[in-house]
């Protein structure tokens, strides 16, 4: 596969064609914060947080980096007044559901985000889909999925899936940046199977 | 109906349909849209069909139910053909005299024709009522001559000439190039230039390729497609052939919502009988090309207009945009070349291969050519749909077309382009009507709304509820358009309640620029709009809730209080007995007081009080007046006597 040739922060930066900026930054130990990435998923584009700014062709313009994909000539800028603004207010919407997730709180130190900025809807998911995209791409067995649309959009685990499938594998509990999956989890197995938290757990 | 094999047979068929219907003398058209349906049109045609048979002229006269022909205040519409003789508000029981007067005398029954309201002078000819004479009805004249439900109707107006023209006179190159030619832009929304988009999936890689219809009209108050999709499906269809011929694609879909069936119903039958005509298929027409059509229904989804949305509900997942920065002419639906156009852009098209691209360039403004439909609701004499040329303005529209502000009322706002346009003042009416000039002045032209808005319209509320639908249809995908509207619609809500502070006008404007700047999709780029545009030219509507806790509309209910004035009120007890909540005190002779602890503010008071007396106000930012002391609360009517 032929190869690119960018600048990421002033730093030279090479990347095979087809890759995003996102993985061309992060092969080059340029750090730029994501929530809904994962490299074994395809790009999400939800969180919008790896938004950086591309020079290309003469014009500037804001792009989400996990998702546009890293061209010869390109200038890209992962932080600039504007890229740091639009990052501070995504936080601060997250963090008026989910005010005591570590990775929100340590990322809005860094931005400077006011965890108290918006009225609290103690919801804890912040809709990142990586337990969704997980159990669909990676396990291929769409325990969990997503619910509705909109300010009420929400994930939930469909009973009869998770039954079968998720006391074997739990590996979407780590991925979660709040404490919400595995709260869901939780509560949809206690709902719909009272009494099965104590039989499966010898297994595993 | 055998099929046709070739464009004479085509041409043949028409002269013979034609030929059939001269000998009928008359032709009563009666609009069978959905708006004049739900005011009774389908009795009307029943009745007309029955009192024709009675009077043993069935022979004679064609009666049929048509498509809208826009003037929807005055559903039902009967027209009367070969005089054009125009009835508003007809009911079944106007129908023996209309069939004596004018179908067998010739005359005009005139009580039912158009009479202006100021002069009362009458119009019977449709051509000569204001609601049409400034018109430019290029698309959408025609639904009003043809049942949609019959092909034969589009035939006999000239239909699928455009068809025959592209596929027997013109390559498929020389197609994108009269369409680029005329500058046809998409009437959906963004206003990209058709053509370009076009040509762009022509030389795009990849096999099968696509076209689309974009029916999934979802903007609050508009109703163009729809119109179009009900009134004149074969246009469409015809459109989309020749659009799929131009691009090389030989599939061709129809995203149309569920929630029109009438739409879903008239274009599916027209798709049936093209079939059969051999106007859809294999070999159509003998031309060797093959092009087939499915209808697709979406769920209800605001979202899904959006192109990439539409795309994947179309392939069976859930409506959601995509995040990729590929345009969908190139990779579009399963990722292959696909034109999405919007239903009036593709009913433009048959019309442009006809009669070209210069006689379609003739109409319109230097950017933006042709004409274009607008569902004029709201605060509006005339409502209804509208098509008129590009470059007219705005006043021409809401005044000399739609008939002005009912009820003697002020002209306030009016809002283009659903609920990603702007509100637009009245030092801006005379602004000409066009995909740039209104994006230039914070709205859009979208896809064809136009609410209109008077004095008694808060435009602080109206930015709620457009925000309040956004959240509702945003798809949540992303952070900046559903976190971002859930916030701006809670700030929203508490300034039309009285609960506004100050800094909330920065934090919406910072929140808007987020929303425009990271959105993944148009919806959400463009959710603000109905904030900013308001903003914009309303600013101090916005400063009087957030510091007077004053709604200068006094619309906006927590912000308003009824009161009864004691020096006009005549204790005639109107108000007393309507008040729903028991919350006026008041006895014959003893006037009026509105308890607050009481009332809900429902303002059935204020609208009963009677005029002569207008002693129930309401009143915004102020402080009620106290109420009398008990001892002056008594009237002492004037006897006649002294």
């Amino acid at each position: 596969m032929s190869e690119v040739l960018l600048q990421i922060d002033g730093k030279e930066v090479r990347a095979t064609e087809g890759a995003s900026i996102l993985e061309a930054a992060c092969a080059a130990d340029v750090f730029i914060p994501t929530l809904c990435h994962h490299e074994k998923l395809e790009p999400h584009g939800g969180c919008r947080l790896c938004m950086v700014e591309v020079e290309e062709h003469g014009r500037s313009k804001l792009v989400v980096s996990c998702i546009y994909p890293a061209a010869n000539d390109q200038v890209v800028t992962t932080r600039s007044e504007q890229v740091d603004r639009i990052r501070k207010m995504i936080l601060e919407l997250l963090l008026a559901h989910a005010p005591d997730s570590e990775t929100l709180l340590e990322l809005g130190r860094e931005y400077g985000a006011d965890r108290n900025r918006f009225d609290k809807e103690a919801s804890f998911c912040i809709n990142c889909g990586l337990c969704v995209r997980y159990c669909a791409e990676v396990k291929k067995a769409d325990a969990v999925g997503f619910l509705d649309r909109g300010t009420r959009r929400d994930i939930s685990f469909i009973p009869e899936i998770a039954a079968r499938e998720c006391w074997q594998c739990k590996e979407c509990f780590p991925l979660c940046p709040t404490s919400a999956l595995q709260a869901a989890y939780v509560l949809v197995s206690s709902l719909a199977f009272p009494g099965a938290r104590h039989q499966a757990p010898s297994e595993c | 109906m055998a099929s046709l094999r070739s464009p004479e047979e085509l041409e043949l068929l028409r002269q013979e349909t034609l030929a059939a219907r001269e000998a009928t003398t008359a032709r009563v058209s009666v609009c069978a849209g959905a708006g004049c349906m739900a005011s009774g049109a389908d009795e009307v045609i029943a009745a007309f069909r029955a009192e024709i048979e009675s009077q043993g002229l069935t022979a004679d006269v064609d009666t049929k139910g048509t498509g809208c022909p826009g003037f929807c205040e005055r559903g039902p519409i009967v027209v009367i053909y070969p005089e054009e003789i125009c009835y508003l508000q007809v009911t079944p029981d106007d129908v023996p005299e209309i069939v004596a007067a004018t179908i067998k005398e010739k005359g005009v029954v005139e009580r039912l024709v158009y009479a202006d309201p100021v002069s009362g002078e009458t119009a019977p000819r449709e051509s000569d009522i204001p609601f049409y004479k400034h018109q430019e009805r290029i698309v959408i004249g025609n639904n009003i001559r043809i049942d949609p439900k019959n092909i034969d109707d589009y035939l006999a107006i000239g239909g699928y000439a455009g068809l025959v023209k592209a596929l027997f006179e013109m390559t498929p190159e020389a197609v994108v190039d009269e369409v680029k030619k005329s500058n046809l832009r998409g009437r959906g929304g963004a206003g990209f230039p058709a053509g370009l988009k076009w040509e762009g999936s022509r030389d795009a890689p990849g096999e099968p390729k696509y076209v689309i219809v974009n029916a999934d009209e979802g903007d609050p108050g508009a109703f163009m497609d729809r119109a179009l999709l009900e009134g004149n499906p074969h246009s469409i269809l015809e459109g989309l052939i020749i659009g799929g011929y131009a691009i090389g694609a030989h599939e061709g879909y129809v995203y149309v919502r569920q929630e029109y069936p009438l739409a879903v119903e008239n274009v599916l039958l027209a798709i049936e009988q093209a079939e059969a005509h051999g106007l859809l298929g294999k070999d159509i027409l003998g031309s060797g090309f093959d092009f087939t059509v499915v209808v697709h229904q979406g769920a209800g989804a605001f979202v899904c207009g959006e192109s990439t949305a539409l795309m994947t509900a179309l392939e069976g997942r859930v409506g959601e945009p995509r995040p990729k920065y590929t345009r969908s002419n190139v990779k579009g639906l399963w990722e292959r070349p696909s034109v999405l156009n919007n239903v009036e852009t593709w009913a433009n098209v048959p019309l442009i291969i006809n009669n070209g691209a210069d006689w379609f360039t003739e109409f319109g403004t230097e950017k933006s050519k042709g004409t274009k439909i607008f569902s004029l609701v709201g605060k509006i004499t005339n409502t209804g749909l509208v098509e008129v040329p590009m470059g007219i303005t705005l006043r021409e529209i809401i005044y000399e077309i739609g008939g002005g502000i009912p009820g003697g009322k002020e002209f306030k706002a009016v809002q283009t382009g659903g609920p990603s346009g702007g509100c637009l003042p009245e030092a801006l009416l005379d602004l000409q009507v066009g995909f740039d000039e209104l994006a230039q002045a914070g709205s859009m032209m979208g896809s064809g709304g136009m609410i209109v808005m008077d004095e008694e319209t808060c435009m602080v509320d109206v930015a709620r509820y457009f925000l309040d639908f956004l959240t509702d249809e945003s798809c949540g995908k992303c952070v900046p358009c559903r976190e971002g509207t859930r916030q701006m619609l809670n700030i929203l809500t508490n300034i039309t309640q009285g609960r506004g502070r100050a800094g909330d006008i920065e934090l919406l404007e910072e929140l808007s620029e987020v929303a425009v700047g990271a959105s993944l999709c148009a919806l959400g780029k463009s959710a603000p709009n109905p904030f900013l545009s308001t903003l914009a030219y309303f600013r101090d509507e916005y400063e009087a809730h957030i510091n007077e806790k004053k709604c200068p509309a006094k619309s906006c209910k927590e912000l308003v209080t009824y009161y009864i004035d004691a020096e006009s009120c005549q204790a005639c007890m109107t108000c007393q007995k309507k008040c729903p909540y028991g919350a006026i005190d008041g006895d014959r002779d003893r006037i009026h007081v509105i308890d607050p602890a009481l009332c809900t503010k429902c303002g059935i008071c204020f609208e009963v009080c009677p005029p002569r007396y207008d002693a129930v106000r309401k009143i915004s930012g102020e402080a009620a007046p106290p109420p009398p002391a008990e001892e002056e609360r008594t009237i002492s009517r004037k006897s006649k006597v002294t």
